[in-house]
């Protein structure tokens, strides 16, 4: 049985000796030379997704002015950015909406403007201090003059997602997208056979440390993401459905491109961001190479009802990718339309380029310093009574 | 030749006439139909797309109007922004002629402005608004 450590590989990549391809691509490698071939001949998998990610936002550090202000309130293009930090420090999420233009305009969009270089409106105001007397700065910044910017996603990447649908007779609009009356359609997110998380799915190769694509950058991942529960459920005999991991990651804004990261609204939810990522995943062994070889129709995903306005809501169906990806599945004997939400075409763009940097040997892989856990629960929150 | 696109409304007592057949026949015009909700002694609804020289089609909208059909004659058309567009497929979950759908191979969005219906949907579901309208007349 062949094993072949980071090290290894990294020593490969420097050599510019490292077979690399995608997750699409080594399905048919292994079809065709079976898996213990693949496991000596290939080196790393590439993987990406690019989906609705809402848990995204931007650590900054504005500098400060003459005559120093301690920002406590701050607004970035009238988007409010949370200022609680250090003097100068703000976070922007991508779901907050601007005061002024609602639904139109949001962080998402402030962090789409920083990346693309453009001027971005700062009001800040203070109580004012004797180290810090200036009470209200109204200014504009840019990336290039701020000292840093970067992403901080508490949670990207889940591992897979729900699909959903709507019973009800009224049109519902979600973070799925819009759900037409009586099963008029299903919609799906995740990048299937492609997808970081259902790659490795029981992270055996990425954790703390591990060196990511990040919206056209080098990222990292940070910790496990919020509502992180590496969760295994039987289908069959043969094949298991996933669900549950995420991960938390962070990356320099000012190096990233809008064409791998774009700021989104959903009709009547809000506002969220699309993220690139794209994980490369090493060959340790054979196992590994099981792992990589999933399919679309090996990955199950449960379609659920969304006109269910709990926290519970019933599940219809269990379905695979494959059949999502079809364009339609039965539901109670009627054709239901699919639609995804997450960009297949970027994914594989992202996963391409991926691939390409390895080769080059611009990418080299990273080793997590400590595991994601594998022992969380998804916890409620239930509401308790306050005197 | 001149091709127009729209809407009729029928009353109940409209949906047993062969109204389409007359305007084939009579007007000699080329009905192509891209939508319709037609039940016996229930109100209806057709998209057509009209095509023939201008005074037939001028005569055929008469013979409608005669009728007693209602018609809107779209003045609106979508606009898809490739540029600006990510290939999601957030508008293909919404949109009722498959004017947009997603390319089973490569995965990218295509738009065939033909079979559109100009419903709008497309425009409200676009997470990035690359769907817009545009009015010509």
């Amino acid at each position: 049985m062949s094993k072949k450590s980071f090290e290894e590989i990294n020593e490969k990549i420097k050599q510019g000796k490292a077979v690399v391809v995608t997750a699409d691509e080594i399905i048919d490698l292994v079809e065709e030379k079976g898996v213990k071939k693949v496991a000596q001949e290939v080196d790393v998998v590439t993987t990406a997704t690019f989906s609705p990610m809402c848990s995204t936002g931007a650590f900054l550090n504005f500098g400060h002015t003459e005559v120093p202000i301690r920002m406590s309130k701050v607004w970035l293009n009238d988007v409010p950015a949370y200022a609680g930090l250090a003097a100068v420090d703000a976070f922007i999420g991508a779901t907050e909406l601007s005061e002024s233009r609602g639904f139109d305009y949001g962080g998402a969009h402030v962090i789409q403007d920083l990346i693309d270089g453009k001027k971005v409106k700062l009001h800040a105001t203070s109580y004012g201090t004797d180290c810090y007397p200036k009470k209200e700065v109204t200014t504009y910044i840019t990336k290039e003059d701020i000292n840093q910017a970067y992403l901080f996603n508490p949670r990207n990447a889940y591992q897979n997602y729900n699909a959903a649908t709507n019973s009800s007779d009224k049109i519902i609009y979600t973070y799925m997208g819009t759900l037409l009356p009586d099963y008029g359609n299903i919609t799906y997110c995740t990048s299937g056979q492609l997808s970081p998380l259902l790659n490795d799915p029981l992270l055996r190769t990425i954790g703390i440390g591990t060196r990511i694509f990040l919206a056209g950058t080098q990222g990292y991942i940070s910790w496990e993401g919020t509502q992180h529960v590496l969760s295994v459920e039987k289908i069959n005999q043969s094949t298991t459905q996933y669900s549950g991991a995420t991960l938390a990651v962070i990356g320099n804004l000012k190096e990233m491109s809008t064409q791998f990261i774009r700021a989104a609204t959903f009709e009547k939810y809000g506002i969220t961001m699309f993220v690139g990522i794209g994980i490369p995943i090493p060959v340790i062994d054979e196992k590994m190479v099981e792992f990589l070889a999933v399919k679309d129709s090996d990955i199950y995903t449960q379609v659920i009802d969304y006109s269910y306005p709990k926290r519970s809501k019933p599940t219809i169906k269990k379905v695979n990718y494959q059949e999502l990806r079809s364009g339609a599945i039965d539901l109670n004997n009627k054709k239901v339309p699919t639609a995804p939400l997450s960009s297949l075409k970027k994914a594989r763009e992202i996963a391409l380029l991926l691939k390409e940097s390895i080769i080059k040997g611009e990418f080299l892989l990273q080793k997590p310093v400590q595991p994601l856990p594998d022992n969380n629960e998804f916890k409620p929150l239930n509401e308790r009574e306050v005197e | 030749m001149k091709k127009i696109k729209l809407s009729l409304r029928f009353s109940p007592h409209l949906t047993e006439k062969p109204i389409t057949y007359h305007l084939i026949k009579d007007y000699d015009l080329v009905i192509n139909i891209l939508n319709a909700e037609i039940n016996f002694n229930k109100a209806g609804k057709l998209t057509v797309e009209m095509e023939g020289t201008e005074e037939n089609i001028d005569k055929g909208l008469r013979y409608l109007e005669q009728q007693g059909v209602k018609y809107k004659i779209f003045t609106k058309t979508i606009i898809w922004e490739e540029d600006k567009c990510v290939h999601c497929g957030a508008c293909t979950a919404v949109c009722p002629s498959r004017a947009l759908k997603m390319d089973q191979k490569d995965w990218s969005l295509s738009f065939d402005k033909s079979k559109c219906l100009v419903c709008e949907l497309c425009i409200q579901a676009c997470p990035i608004n690359a769907m817009d309208m545009d009015f010509f007349l």
